[in-house]
C-alpha cells in the first residue's frame, strides 16, 4: 500500500457565513479502548445537502458517522473527544440529552434492521413511546413516510404483516421511513445500499434525492459512482483522518490531494 | 418547533433518560436479589453446619471418618457419635458407580447422534433425551421402588434396597444430561478434523475413536463430572431405594444411606439447635460444598482442554 | 480383524446403545401409564386423599401443586427477566460481573434438597412463615431463578445487536428498547424456557418437603378469600404437593393402596410434565412464526 502524507490535507471550510450549517465537528477523536480510530476530524455539513463520506474500508467512516449521534456510547470502552455542534450546542457533552438528540439526528444502518413487528408498528412504535398517541396522526405518518421512502405502493395492503418478511431493499426503505417518521433534522446513513441489488439501489438514491429537500443527509458509501451521483459535498477519509473535503464535483474532477486523486481514479493502494 | 424550543428540549432531562434510569434500577435490583440469595444460602447453611464443630466441639476429622451416626447418644468416652463416613461413602459410591455406567452409554448415544445418524439423532434421540430430563425425580424413585428394587432382590438377593438400586436409578437420571453435554462437546470438534481423517483413508469408527473423541476428551469429562454433581445431590429418588441404614456399606445390595437421604429423613425429627440437628446441617454443608468442588473441577478440566 | 470390520461392529454397538435409551424411555413411560392410568379417574383427581384406608384421591395435592406453581412463577418470572436483562444489557465487562455469573451458576448447581433446607431455615423458621405455601413458593423460586435467568439472558443475547441500535437511533432508552423490541423478539425462547421451568417446578419435591410441608389442613373449597384460614388460597397454610405425596406414601407406606395411588399420581405428574414439554415446543414455534411471519423454525 502506498503511504500518503496525512498532513497534506484540504478541508473546505463551509462555515464561512455564506450558508446554513446543520452540524459541524471540531477535532473529533474516537478510540476503541487503546486503539484510536479517528485522529481529529473537523468538518461542517451544510443544511439540506447531501454529504458523502468516502474512503477505503477501515478508514474510519462508520466510526466518525456513528460518533455524530453518539451511537458509539453504547460500545463499552469507546471514547469520543472533541466538539459536535448542533444548533449551538455541543452534542458531545453531558449537558445535552442523548436520547432527545437522537430524535433530531436519525440514523440508517448498513444492515437493514426492521423490528420483529408489523410494518405499521415499525414506523409508529418509537413515536408512540415518545408520546404520540393520536391514531390519525400515526396513520398519516405511516403513509407519508412510506411514500417518501418509495415503499407505499408495495406494502400499503400489508401494513400489519411482519416486517421481517420484506426483501432486503424493502426492509432498508422501511428503515428510512422509520427514521424520517421522527421528523429529524439530519439523517445519517451508513452504506445503506451495501446489501441491495442495483435496482433497489437506484430507487434508494432517488429517495435520497427527494429527501434532501427536507433533511440534511450524511451518507457513508464506498461506491464512488453513487457519491458522484447524489452528493453535493464529499469527504475523503484515510486511516482515521479526513484528508480532503470539498464540493463533490471538485473532488471527482480536480482533487487537490494525491491520495484523493488515486482513490477516486481507482489507483489507490 | 423553533430553534429555542429544540435547544431547551435538548438541555432538559428527557423522558427516555428517566426511563433508562428506572430500568437500570429495576434490573439491578433483580440481580441484587439473586446474589443476596446465593450469599445467604452459604451464610445460613455454613453458620448452622459449622456449629457442630465450633459450638458442639465435634472434631472435624472424627466427623468425616467416624462410622457411627447416633447423635442423640454419646459413646463410651462421652463424645457425641456423629460419624458421617457411612453416608459419605454411600453418596460417593452411588455417584461414581452411576457415572461409570452412564459414561459409555452417554458417549455411545452422543456419537450416534453426531456422527452416525444426525437425522435420527435430531428427530428421535434428542426428544427422547429431553423427555427423560423432564421426568420428575420422585417418579424415578417410585419406579426404582417398584421395578429396580424387586429386580435386584430377585437377581442378587438381599432386600433389594441398597447402593446397587440407587446406582441404577441415578444412572437413568443422569444419562440424558451427560449425553446432551457430550453431544455439545462432539459438535464443537471442527468438521475439518473429521474430513482430514476420512481423506487419509481412516474408517468412520477410526475417525471417531482416534480424532473426534480425542479432540473432545475434556468436554466429555466435563459432562461426566457435571452428571456426577447431579447424582451427588439427588435426594428423593435415591432415598426411596437405598434402604436408609446408617451403616458403612459392606456390599452393593445391603441397605445404606447417602447424605441426601439422611437429610430428607432426619431434618424433621430433630430439634433446632440440638447437636443432632446441627450435625444434620453439617451434612447439608457438605452437600453445599460438593457442587462447588465439582464446579471447580469442571473449570479446571475446561482450562486444561483449552490449553491443549 | 480389519478396520472395516471394527467399523461395522462399532456402528452396531452404537445403534444398540441408542435403541437401549429409547427403550428405557419407552419402558418408563409405558410402565407409568399402564400401571397408573387405570387407577386415574375423575373421582381420583378430584377427591381428598385418605390417610389410612384405600381409595383416596389427589384433588388437594393437585390443587396445591398448581397453586404453588403459579405463585412461584409469579415471583420468579419478573425477577429472572430483570436479572437476565441486567446480565445481557447492562452488565459491565469486569470481574464483578463474572463473579455474579459464577454465583448464579453455583446457585443452579446446588442440589434441590439444599435449597429446600435453606428455605426451611430462612423462610419457615427465621421469617416465621412456617410450613406454608409461601415458604414453598419462595423455595421453588430460589430453585428456579438461576435457570430462568440464564435462559432469559441467552434468549436476549441471541437477538442481533442491530435490533438494539435501531431502537437507540430512534431516541429510545436502552430499557425501553429491551422491553419493547428485544424481549418481544426473544419471546419464543423465553417462553419455552419458562414452560420447561414450570415442568421442573411441578415435579419438584425435595425443595418442598420442609418448606410447603408434607400435609394439608382441611380446606373449605367454598371460600376463596386468601385471608380466610381454611381457604385453599390461604398462602400461610401448609400444602403437600403431588410430587411430595408420591414420595410420602412410598416412604411411609401407611395406606394399603400406596402402589396404586403412586402409580396413578405418577401418571398424572408425568402427563402434566409431558404436556408442558409439548406446550413449550408448540408455543415457542407459534410465537416465532407470529413474530417473523416465517412458517417454520430451524
Ligand atoms: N467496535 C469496534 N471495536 C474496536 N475497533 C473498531 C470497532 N469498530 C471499528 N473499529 C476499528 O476502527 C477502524 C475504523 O473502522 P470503521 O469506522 O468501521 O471503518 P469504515 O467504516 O471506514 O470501514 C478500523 O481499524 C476498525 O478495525
Ligand atoms: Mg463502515
Amino acid at each position: 500500500m502506498k503511504t500518503y502524507d496525512s498532513e497534506d490535507r484540504y478541508i473546505k471550510d463551509l462555515d464561512d457565513g455564506k450558508r446554513e450549517i446543520a452540524l459541524s465537528t471540531d477535532d473529533i477523536h474516537v478510540s476503541y479502548g487503546t486503539h484510536e480510530a479517528i485522529h481529529g476530524v473537523s468538518l461542517a455539513f451544510e443544511r439540506f445537502k447531501i454529504t458523502a463520506l468516502i474512503g477505503a474500508s477501515g478508514s474510519g467512516k462508520s466510526t466518525y458517522l456513528r460518533s455524530l449521534n453518539r451511537m458509539n456510547d453504547n460500545i463499552a470502552g469507546t471514547k469520543v473527544t472533541g466538539k459536535i455542534m448542533y444548533r449551538g450546542l455541543d452534542v458531545n457533552s453531558n449537558e445535552v440529552d442523548v436520547y432527545e438528540m437522537r430524535k433530531h439526528i436519525g440514523m440508517v444502518f448498513q444492515q437493514p434492521n426492521p423490528f420483529a413487528k408489523s410494518i405499521y408498528d415499525n414506523i409508529t412504535f418509537a413515536l408512540q413511546r415518545h408520546g404520540e398517541k393520536r391514531k390519525d396522526v400515526l396513520d398519516e405518518t405511516v403513509e407519508t413516510t412510506l411514500k417518501q421512502a418509495g415503499l407505499w405502493e408495495q406494502v400499503k395492503d400489508d401494513l400489519h404483516q411482519s416486517a421481517l418478511a420484506l426483501s432486503g431493499g424493502q426492509a432498508q426503505r422501511l428503515c428510512i421511513a422509520r427514521a424520517i417518521a421522527m421528523k429529524p433534522d439530519i439523517l445519517l446513513l451508513d452504506e445503506p445500499a451495501a446489501v441491495l441489488d442495483p435496482i433497489s439501489t437506484a430507487t434508494l438514491e432517488e429517495t435520497l434525492m427527494e429527501l434532501k429537500e427536507r433533511y440534511t443527509i450524511i451518507i457513508v458509501t464506498h461506491n464512488m459512482q453513487q457519491a458522484g451521483r447524489i452528493s453535493d459535498y464529499t469527504a475523503f477519509f484515510h486511516l482515521g483522518n479526513a484528508l480532503e473535503y470539498d464540493e463533490t464535483r471538485k473532488i471527482f474532477t480536480r482533487p487537490k490531494i494525491q491520495a484523493t486523486e488515486d482513490y477516486v481514479s481507482g489507483h489507490f493502494g | 418547533m423553533n430553534n429555542d424550543e429544540i435547544r431547551a428540549n435538548l438541555l432538559k432531562r428527557s423522558r427516555a433518560s428517566r426511563n433508562e434510569r428506572f430500568g437500570k434500577l429495576i434490573s439491578g435490583a433483580c440481580i441484587t436479589i439473586i446474589i443476596a440469595v446465593v450469599v445467604s444460602i452459604f451464610y445460613f447453611v455454613a453458620s448452622k453446619g459449622l456449629a457442630t464443630f465450633f459450638e458442639d466441639k465435634v472434631n472435624l476429622w472424627k466427623f468425616l471418618t467416624g462410622t457411627i451416626w447416633n447423635p442423640s447418644a454419646k459413646d463410651a468416652q462421652g463424645n457425641p457419635q456423629v460419624g458421617a463416613l457411612p453416608m459419605i461413602v454411600g453418596s460417593f459410591s452411588v455417584t461414581f458407580l452411576a457415572a461409570i455406567i452412564a459414561t459409555p452409554f452417554a458417549i455411545g448415544a452422543a456419537v450416534f447422534m453426531t456422527e452416525i445418524s444426525p437425522r435420527l439423532g435430531k428427530k428421535v434421540l434428542q426428544p427422547v433425551i429431553e423427555l427423560l430430563v423432564g421426568i420428575p425425580s420422585v417418579v424415578y424413585g417410585f419406579i426404582g421402588l417398584s421395578v429396580v428394587v424387586p429386580f435386584v432382590r430377585h437377581t442378587f438377593g438381599g432386600s433389594g434396597f441398597g447402593i446397587l438400586s440407587g446406582t441404577f436409578v441415578l444412572f437413568v437420571m443422569i444419562l440424558p444430561t451427560v449425553t446432551s453435554m457430550t453431544v455439545d462437546a462432539l459438535k464443537s470438534v471442527p468438521r475439518a478434523y473429521r474430513e482430514a481423517s476420512l481423506a487419509l483413508g481412516a474408517t468412520r469408527w477410526q475417525t471417531i475413536y482416534k480424532v473426534v473423541l480425542r479432540a473432545s476428551t475434556s468436554g466429555i469429562i466435563t459432562a461426566v463430572v457435571f452428571g456426577m454433581s447431579r447424582a451427588f445431590g439427588e435426594a428423593l429418588a435415591v432415598q426411596m431405594v437405598i434402604g436408609n441404614a446408617m451403616l458403612l456399606p459392606q456390599n452393593l445390595i445391603s441397605p445404606a444411606s447417602t447424605l441426601t437421604s439422611v437429610l430428607t429423613m432426619g431434618m424433621g425429627n430433630s430439634v433446632m439447635g440440638s447437636l443432632s440437628n446441627n450435625a444434620l446441617w453439617s451434612l447439608a454443608l457438605l452437600l453445599l460444598i460438593m457442587p462447588l468442588i465439582f464446579n471447580i473441577l469442571i473449570r479446571w478440566i475446561g482450562k486444561k482442554g483449552a490449553m491443549r | 480383524m480389519t478396520p472395516r470390520k471394527w467399523d461395522k461392529i462399532a456402528t452396531f454397538v452404537l445403534y444398540m446403545i441408542s435403541i437401549f435409551i429409547i427403550f428405557v424411555l419407552a419402558f418408563l413411560l409405558l410402565y407409568i401409564l399402564i400401571s397408573g392410568l387405570p387407577n386415574v379417574s375423575w373421582h381420583f383427581i378430584t377427591s381428598k386423599s385418605s390417610s389410612f384406608q384405600a381409595g383416596g384421591g389427589i384433588g388437594v395435592q393437585l390443587f396445591n401443586s398448581v397453586y404453588l406453581l403459579v405463585l412461584a412463577m409469579i415471583i420468579s418470572v419478573p425477577l429472572s427477566l430483570g436479572a437476565g436483562i441486567w446480565l445481557s444489557e447492562y452488565a459491565p465487562k469486569n470481574w464483578i460481573t463474572s463473579l455474579i455469573r459464577n454465583a448464579i451458576e453455583i446457585l443452579s448447581s446446588l442440589p434441590s434438597v439444599v435449597v429446600g433446607l435453606f428455605g426451611f431455615l430462612v423462610f419457615s423458621i427465621n421469617m416465621k412463615f412456617g410450613f406454608s405455601i409461601l415458604s414453598g413458593a419462595l423455595a421453588l423460586t430460589v430453585f428456579n431463578l438461576p435457570l430462568l435467568t440464564r435462559k432469559v439472558e441467552d434468549s436476549l443475547q441471541a437477538i442481533h445487536y442491530t435490533q438494539r441500535e435501531a431502537g437507540y437511533a430512534l431516541g429510545l432508552s436502552r430499557w425501553e428498547t429491551v422491553i419493547h423490541v428485544v424481549v418481544p423478539a426473544a419471546l419464543p425462547g423465553i417462553i419455552t424456557g419458562m414452560i420447561l421451568g414450570m415442568g421442573r417446578i411441578f415435579g419438584e419435591a425435595a425443595a418442598l418437603i420442609y418448606t410447603a410441608g408434607q400435609s394439608s389442613p382441611s380446606l373449605d373449597f367454598s371460600n376463596w378469600n386468601p385471608l380466610y384460614i381454611a381457604s385453599p388460597l390461604n398462602p400461610m397454610r401448609s400444602a403437600e404437593t403431588l410430587a411430595v405425596h408420591i414420595w410420602k406414601i412410598n416412604s411411609e407406606g401407611i395406606i394399603p393402596d400406596a402402589t396404586q395411588v403412586s402409580a396413578a399420581s405418577s401418571a398424572v405428574l408425568v402427563l402434566f410434565v409431558l404436556l408442558l414439554n409439548f406446550l413449550a415446543r408448540y408455543v415457542g414455534n407459534r410465537l416465532y412464526a407470529r413474530l417473523t411471519g416465517v412458517k417454520e423454525r430451524n
